[in-house]
């Protein structure tokens, strides 16, 4: 009954200075908004450059690294045993990239509880025959299905159908720019040459555009049988497996642990691509302390307002202290009104955010990198909502406070005698 | 006689901007149904008395009591509720709040009390309101009435808690001829039908001639 009668003395005085309860109230409002929609926008941005990469990459690569054999002959000499050896005698061998007992390992991979799933990988250097020129090129060997589940592939397969590489003998399906070089469209047939002089027919199926203007240069795909048959090498033989983790954050762990069960190179991806990491963190960092900076400058806007509103109502505050209700009711009091507009701001600040994010979800944003993207990216995270109206209530709180405390100490004799 | 407001030795000194004493070993009582006037030429500290004894100013030496019960000097809260409970105010200054309406300003004490319901409180607070003659005010805004009537609003509202005793601080300084005889004889009506007992700071002669007992003061001290 206390409390309510202290929330009433409270809505009556923020009702009976309604111009400046709004003006406080707006402050509030626009700065959750815009720390809304810049952390929705900034980091929806965030998501799709990252995705750029990291959504395509494995989170561990399993492969077998093109390097001198460690133990060479003059290591096996007594007298050097202990010295710094740099002759090597024994070249590096290029011959052997396929990864050893591929299907052991596979099979062992796939029952590790922590992998989401993997897909094998072969890579085959060739040159597209056009004419007189040859291109340089590659031609990775995959299974459109996990490669789509698990990297996006079918996302960045712009003309044509992903699935379509493991119906169609001999297909494949070409990056944008190497197509455009080839004048090749659906349906026509490219010839190409490997390393060892075989030459190919290949149907082409499809275009891909991965957003890396280099790689639709020079890469292609094809299902795996086909590039084993163009290499002419056994079912088996694969020269990198790519696995994708359930927690990202396990992968240097895990590929250490791989590296020494496989007897083979395994690479994580914060070793592969930390860059990504850094930037997206800072990034996100930048829009967080933006967004807080803006509070902050909304809490002191109420600060000064709480403040002039209590040098007013002085009076008030005397006969109410001099008619019973003590110093922490008149605290509270005052808190409860820098609360209110805390909470009527940030909830308005929320929907307007929501209204922003959602605007800028609409504008078009058409670039050739990025094939799937249409317009602007917005991540609608509940999260951000979250933090807005938390902070918003701290920024006011404290706000409150301190005038509160200065009106619960307003000494009534000192106002009364004034008179 | 029931004491109901008792003074020992009350010393009070101003420190700033030098020590002075304004209150020279005061002591007296004040008995249940009492209409006692404290008169005296400005600076005598009748106001400052005034202040001590409404618990309000608690930066004083000797002692309080209030219904027999002594006051602690430090206990805020505690004496809020002392003053919401057992003491009535009447300021020269009418001190409503411009927010509320009439009706709510006089509850706003007995709200704070939370002894009776709600509805019980509006009936009460119409009833002092009709004993005031101003009860056709109440659902006006408090700003909107003149200053007679803002006076016995304050008189009504410090009647809500149904106090031990009223205290008044020139009840009538700001209020022309006519009004200050109302004023009068709301609190001659409250002592006489109602026995409210009623401590009124004025320094106007003939109204404190027409109380109970007048208690005069000079420099600090009771002289009469």
């Amino acid at each position: 009954m206390s409390n309510k009668l202290l929330i009433n003395i409270a809505k009556s005085l923020l009702l009976a200075r309604w111009k400046q309860t709004l003006v406080a109230a707006v402050g509030v409002t626009f700065s959750i908004t815009m720390f809304i929609t810049l952390l929705s926008f900034m980091t929806g941005l965030n998501d799709l450059l990252d995705g750029l990469i990291l959504n395509r990459t494995a989170h561990i690569r399993i492969y077998n690294e093109i390097k001198p054999n460690a133990n060479q002959p003059i290591n096996s000499i007594k007298g050097f045993k202990n010295a710094h050896n740099f002759i090597s005698s024994i070249k590096s061998d290029a011959n052997r990239q396929a990864i050893y007992n591929s299907n052991k390992i596979i099979e062992t991979i796939k029952k590790d509880v922590r992998v989401l799933g993997l897909s094998p990988k072969l890579t085959a250097q060739v040159f597209f025959n056009d004419g007189s020129i040859d291109i340089t090129g590659s031609i990775f060997g995959i299974n459109s299905t996990e490669e789509s589940k698990l990297f996006h592939f079918d996302e960045y397969v712009v003309t044509g159908y992903p699935a379509d590489l493991n119906k169609i003998n001999n297909s494949i399906i070409l990056g944008k720019g190497l197509a455009d070089k080839l004048l090749v469209v659906i349906g026509d047939v490219v010839q190409i040459t490997t390393s060892k002089g075989d030459r190919f027919q290949l149907k082409v199926i499809g275009t891909f555009q991965s957003g890396i203007k280099e790689f639709d240069n020079i890469q292609s795909y094809a299902s795996l049988i086909t590039v084993q048959k163009i290499l002419s090498v056994p079912k088996d033989y694969l020269t990198s497996i790519q696995v994708k983790l359930k927690d990202i954050s396990l992968a240097p762990k895990m590929s250490k642990e791989y590296e020494q069960l496989f007897q083979t190179d395994a690479e994580d991806i914060q070793t592969a691509n930390a860059q990504f990491e850094t930037g997206s963190s800072i990034r996100t960092l930048i829009s967080y302390s933006v967004g807080i900076t803006l509070l902050i400058v909304a809490g002191f806007g109420i600060y000064n307002i709480l403040n002039m509103m209590i040098f007013e109502k002085m009076d008030s505050i005397a006969i109410l202290k001099a008619t019973g209700f003590s110093g922490k009711d008149v605290k509270r009091i005052f808190i409860y009104i820098a609360l209110s507009i805390g909470l009527f701001g940030g909830m308005l600040g929320l929907f307007f955010g929501f209204s922003l994010s959602a605007m800028i979800d609409q504008i078009p944003f058409n670039t050739a990198s990025l094939p799937t993207i249409k317009t602007y990216p917005i991540n609608y995270n509940p999260k951000f909502y979250i933090i807005g109206i938390v902070f918003s209530l701290i920024t006011t709180y404290l706000a409150g406070w301190f005038p509160a405390r200065k009106a619960s100490k307003i000494d009534p004799v000192v106002i009364i005698r004034g008179k | 006689m029931n004491k109901i407001l008792e003074a020992k030795n009350i010393n009070k000194f101003f420190h700033d901007p030098i020590r002075i004493k304004v209150l020279e070993n005061l002591s007296f009582s004040i008995n249940k149904g009492e209409f006692v006037s404290l008169t005296g030429k400005s600076g005598c500290g009748k106001s400052t008395i005034l202040y001590v004894l409404s618990t309000m100013d608690t930066d004083y030496e000797g002692t309080l009591l209030i219904d027999g019960e002594e006051m602690p000097k430090k206990n805020e809260p505690f004496l809020a509720k002392i003053r919401n409970e057992k003491i009535g105010f009447v300021f020269q200054f009418h001190y409503l709040l411009n927010e509320f309406n009439v009706l709510e300003n006089v509850m706003l004490p007995g709200l704070k009390l939370n002894k009776h319901s709600r509805e019980e409180l509006e009936y009460r607070a119409m009833q002092k309101l009709k004993i005031l003659g101003i009860d056709q005010l109440a659902l006006k805004k408090s700003y909107r009435i003149s200053g007679g009537e803002k006076q016995r609003v304050a008189i009504a509202r410090a009647l809500i808690n149904d106090p031990h005793i009223i205290m008044g601080d020139e009840p009538t300084g700001n209020l022309d001829k006519k009004n200050s005889d109302l004023v009068f004889d709301i609190f001659n009506t409250l002592s006489d039908e109602f026995q409210q007992t009623l401590l009124i700071v004025t320094h106007d002669p003939s109204f404190a001639e027409r109380t109970h007992r007048i208690i005069h003061m000079e420099d600090g001290r009771i002289i009469i």
